[in-house]
């Protein structure tokens, strides 16, 4: 018999797995650890999202529901997109329910990639999109974004990389990990490119509502922008409810048939208690700000600190990350997380982990209490004390 | 005009931070905010001034504290005075230091006030004594307490903890 693991897909076989599995092994068992190593929010659920999905369940709704999820859902966010960003989407036809942005974004890329076309990605971002693009049978293309452009992706970096095969670019601001913002001006400047070159956009702005200075900014509101983006979003930072796997993506009828073609053969619909959760969560507006509220008091006591302790830091203005530097230290980011859980138990992820770029950096993650994150900042000191 | 407006949005964020937890200094204040440690200095001095910041109490659970009072909740049905309305009668409750709280509320009763005592039988001779004589007194219903749930936005049975993993991208 050939061995078993030839007999694997080979697209499958060629994405490597994370070479810091087995730190992150550690970091999982590691007893009286504080973690700021997480990817969601520490709030539990609202109760009332909650408690509606213990009443539907009472109520019996158990079953499946419609492909595109529930209308009464569909209809109530369509209000909600319309009101927070000026664009509206017909709630037959322009709004699929999924299980998770992860599976709205794997469904949005199986959709429009031929073999061999190209994905431009800009780096440090989130870890699927790379292998979701080559699943898909892509080419990705990534864009290193840096310190000194506060990691927004620059219009003339995309252009660079445009070629003939050039399908689409997945844009993700707020951005996880680096928590960098785009402005308007920023996006309409991506969108003159993405008009001239004629190509689609993939924006995941599941972190959208965590803006903290100015207000975001969706990118299929700009100027001609809505028929040429998949925009993907769903309930898991912004109303804390990541457990629940509940996204969405928005757009063009064509492209969301043939995303709903893919996603009835392999999901059939996203779950039904979660769903009737959501119609609970649109109406929860003051639990989100006030979640928001308090994670813009921690992101300032963060950053301000990693700054006073020399680990420069630029401002991020969204999501629930900073992403401070720490070369200073002369350590890879890699042995810095590891040092830093084996001396001080305190879990960040290493900046490399998103991308080459990321090398240098690592995130931490504010969406902890305010007495964790305390504690966290002071074990992190005197780990830099040593190490001086 | 605008400068207003942000002086009322710190104001209403340091309340906000406060009321949740009123043990954090200037200093750490400041620093959730933004802003100078001297602002919040300021405007906390302001705020106890003008009297909207009342005081700094811990929220107890006397229960589990093993601290034996008795807490009864009644209903006053007052008559109201020319002048004064239920202000005056109001007042005169809530001088007395056995008198936790007293609010004027709608419904069938007029005023909700929260007793507080170290027997059942001390509550139940202070209402009767002092507050069901009172001229404008006219009716007195009371609920002894037996137990607390929840108080001052806190519940009080396990704190409840998300699961999260350590790790998560």
């Amino acid at each position: 018999m050939s061995r078993m693991s030839d007999r694997i897909a080979e697209k499958v076989r060629r994405i490597k797995g994370s070479g810091i599995r087995e730190f992150f092994d550690i970091a999982q068992r590691m007893e009286g650890a504080i973690s700021l190593g997480v990817g969601e929010p520490d709030f539990v659920t609202p109760w009332s999202i909650r408690e509606a999905c213990i009443f539907s369940l009472e109520k019996g709704y158990t079953s499946y529901t419609s492909n595109w999820g529930l209308l009464e859902l569909r209809e109530a966010l369509s209000d909600k997109i319309y009101k927070e960003t000026g664009v509206y989407y017909e709630p037959e036809g322009e709004l699929l329910l999924t299980t998770g942005v992860s599976e709205a974004s794997d469904l949005a890329l199986r959709a429009i990639i031929n073999p061999g076309e190209e994905v431009i990605l800009h780096e440090p971002s989130y870890v699927s999109y790379k292998p979701c693009t080559a699943f898909a049978g892509g080419t990705p293309v990534c864009v290193p974004t840096s310190i000194e452009d506060e990691f927004k992706v620059q219009a003339e970096q995309i252009e660079e990389k445009i070629t003939e095969r050039t399908k689409a670019i997945i844009l993700s601001y707020p951005n996880n990990p680096t928590g960098a913002t785009l402005g308007r001006k920023e996006l309409e400047e991506i969108a003159d490119v993405v008009n001239e070159h004629d190509l689609l956009v993939i924006s995941d702005e599941v972190y959208g509502r965590l803006t903290y200075e100015g207000t975001h900014t969706c990118f299929a509101s700009l100027n001609g922008m809505k028929e040429r983006t998949i925009l993907l979003n769903g309930f898991s930072k912004a109303y804390a409810m990541t457990g629940w796997r509940l996204g969405y993506a928005a757009g063009n009828k064509e492209l969301l048939e043939a995303m709903m073609k893919i996603h009835q053969y392999v999901m059939m619909c996203a779950p039904i208690t979660a769903q009737m959760a959501a119609i609970e969560a649109l109406k929860c507006d003051g639990e989100v700000e006030r979640m928001v509220s308090e994670y813009n008091r921690r992101r300032r006591v963060m950053v301000d600190e990693l700054n006073n302790l020399g680990l420069e830091c630029f401002e991020p203005k969204g999501a629930f990350y900073a992403f401070p530097s720490i070369h200073l230290t002369g350590l890879t980011s890699a042995e810095f997380a590891k040092r830093l859980l084996f001396e001080e138990k305190v879990v960040v992820i290493p900046g490399s982990v998103f991308g080459a770029c990321g090398e240098g950096f690592v995130r931490c993650a504010y969406a902890v209490s305010q007495y964790e994150l305390k504690e966290a900042l002071k074990r992190i000191e005197r780990f830099l004390e040593r190490l001086k | 005009m605008k400068e207003e407006i942000k002086e009322k949005q710190k104001e209403e964020e340091i309340l906000r931070i406060l009321e949740e937890n009123a043990r954090l200094s200037d200093a750490e204040i400041a620093r959730m905010m933004g802003i100078e440690e001297n602002e919040v200095k300021g405007i906390i001095a302001e705020l106890k001034r003008k009297g909207i910041i009342r005081g700094y109490k811990a929220v107890i659970n006397r229960e589990k504290a093993g601290i034996e009072i008795v807490q009864a909740l009644i209903d006053v049905k007052v008559s109201p005075e020319r002048n004064t309305g239920y202000d005056a009668i109001a007042e005169r409750i809530s001088r007395f230091p056995e008198v936790r709280s007293v609010r004027l509320v709608s419904g069938e009763y007029d005023l909700s006030v929260l007793v507080s005592g170290k027997t059942m039988h001390e509550v139940a001779y202070f209402v009767a004594e002092k507050i069901a004589p009172l001229e404008q007194v006219r009716n007195t219903v009371t609920h002894f307490l037996l137990k607390t749930y929840k108080e001052n936005g806190e519940i009080y049975g396990e704190e409840e903890k998300g699961k999260r993993l350590a790790v998560t991208l």
